[in-house]
């Protein structure tokens, strides 16, 4: 079963929300079997070492493009290209334009998450500054996914979580607490 | 908001874009190609549901709709490491040559063009090389010839360029006029830029360098494999192949027949026995 309907969780944040991933990463198993796929607004044309900052339980990836999408593996958007997911399980790259003032952008990596993956596609919104984000959550519940969202008085940055669960009401506003229950039991 | 576009009607609509037009999309990647089209859909306000009728009737909707499914987005400097490991491992070994031949293949509306020109100054080279930069848009070939840029852009291109290394006065490389700078013409003189379409179009040259950033992840599988064969077939011996930083030759079957150069920036050379 766990081949034939891989899951695949998706976790979107921006500004304040790296720490809160970092918790999030820690307290996950060692070992499960969905694919974790984080996209992070990210500066442009500047060497960065989030991929590393991230990597401290699991090994975090950033893939490369038609790279396939493995089950118990962690990955990271890569700086400076939309990430699109496609139906035959592997990472797509998209160099257009920004969406939300961001490339990569949360929405661009939902929406194609959402064709593919259907309902066994679960995201997450964490803190940030604008309202990337929900618009991909609402094309996830339409699918059938789940959507979890880090509680607004928790959040560093209220815009993100607060856009996406005044877009999708039947999305969960959680603590960090829940957010890692929830992944936990959809991922192994 | 247009009713989403499912895969079978995408693959319905892109056999009839083939069939009508000659436009082959067979073989783009699904997601990205979706992507373009949903985009479009919700510009030109269409029905998925109506596209076949407007393709295979109006011309005009048409053309307007193959624009929009090319993307044409590009900067100068993008990927500032790029430029650098360029500076420091490639154009070296190019120095020994008499005469370069370079291709920029998709090349959009020629902002790495001109920023490889710029290196390619810098290093003293410019005067023996010849660029022949291609897409597959015609309108993206005229806009790259006249090189005109918008003027709000040059901050960051200028912030890109001394990332890459550059230390001269990258004003000197273009004129500012009113929102507008154009790139100086000394620059392009050596280019060449023409149609080409890498799906359907064969090898026309033998470059010491052929430099394809971000073209590739709008294909599928087998097209890329095609592509990277034109590519092989199109560089001189022990010539250098540069991709884009989330771009590799892992599924290519002509894998063995490079050598890489810098694995980060994705640039390879030709093996001796390639």
């Amino acid at each position: 079963m766990a081949d034939k309907h891989p899951h695949i969780v998706l976790i979107g944040g921006s500004s304040g929300s790296i720490t809160v991933l970092q918790q999030i990463l820690a307290a996950l198993p060692q070992h499960f079997t969905a694919s974790v796929i984080i996209v992070i607004h990210r500066l442009r044309n500047v060497h960065s070492d989030l991929a590393a900052v991230l990597s401290v339980k699991h090994n975090v990836f950033e893939p490369e493009d038609k790279e396939p999408i493995i089950g118990g593996r962690i990955y990271l958007a890569p700086q400076n290209y939309h990430l699109l997911i496609e139906a035959n399980r592997t990472f797509g790259m998209d160099y257009s334009e920004l969406v939300n003032y961001s490339r990569p952008s949360i929405d661009v990596t939902f929406f194609s998450a959402a064709a593919s993956y259907g309902p066994n596609a679960t995201c997450v919104v964490l803190s940030g500054a604008n309202k990337d984000g929900a618009d991909g959550t609402h094309a996830i519940l339409a699918k059938g996914g789940h959507a979890y969202v880090q509680h607004p008085h928790l959040s560093e940055y209220t815009a993100m979580p607060e856009s996406t669960l005044k877009k999708n009401p039947s999305a969960k506003a959680c603590t960090i607490q829940e957010i890692v229950q929830n992944i936990q039991q959809t991922i192994i | 908001m247009p009713q989403e576009l499912t895969s079978e009607l995408l693959k319905e609509i892109v056999q009839l874009i083939f069939e009508r037009h000659g436009y082959d999309f067979r073989h783009y990647a699904e997601a990205s190609l979706n992507r373009r089209m949903t985009r479009f859909l919700q510009i030109s306000g269409t029905q998925p549901a109506d596209l076949r009728y407007h393709i295979t009737n109006d011309k005009s909707f048409f053309f307007w709709m193959l624009e929009s499914l090319t993307v044409n987005v590009t900067e100068m400097f993008r990927d500032p490491m790029f430029y650098k490991s360029l500076v420091d491992k490639v154009l070296p070994i190019l120095d020994t040559y008499p005469l370069l031949k370079i291709w920029h293949a998709g090349c959009a509306t020629g902002e790495e063009v001109y920023s490889m020109a710029i290196i390619l100054h810098e290093a003293g080279l410019l005067e023996r090389t010849r660029i022949y930069a291609t897409d597959i848009n015609m309108a993206n070939i005229k806009k790259a010839g006249a090189g005109i840029m918008s003027l709000e852009k040059i901050k960051e291109y200028t912030a890109n360029y001394r990332k890459a290394g550059g230390a001269a006065d990258f004003s000197d490389y273009y004129t500012a006029r009113y929102d507008h700078a154009i790139i100086n013409k000394q620059l392009t003189k050596n280019v060449l830029f023409s149609q080409h379409n890498l799906v359907t179009d064969n090898a026309f040259n033998e470059f010491q360098l052929v430099c394809c950033r971000n073209v590739m992840i709008y294909f599928d599988k087998e097209l890329q494999n095609r592509v990277l064969n034109l590519f092989y077939q199109s560089l001189a011996p022990r010539g250098y192949l540069a991709l884009g930083t989330k771009e590799s030759l892992l599924f290519y079957d002509g894998m063995s027949k490079f050598e890489v150069i810098d694995d980060k920036n994705k640039i390879f050379r030709l093996k001796i026995d390639g």
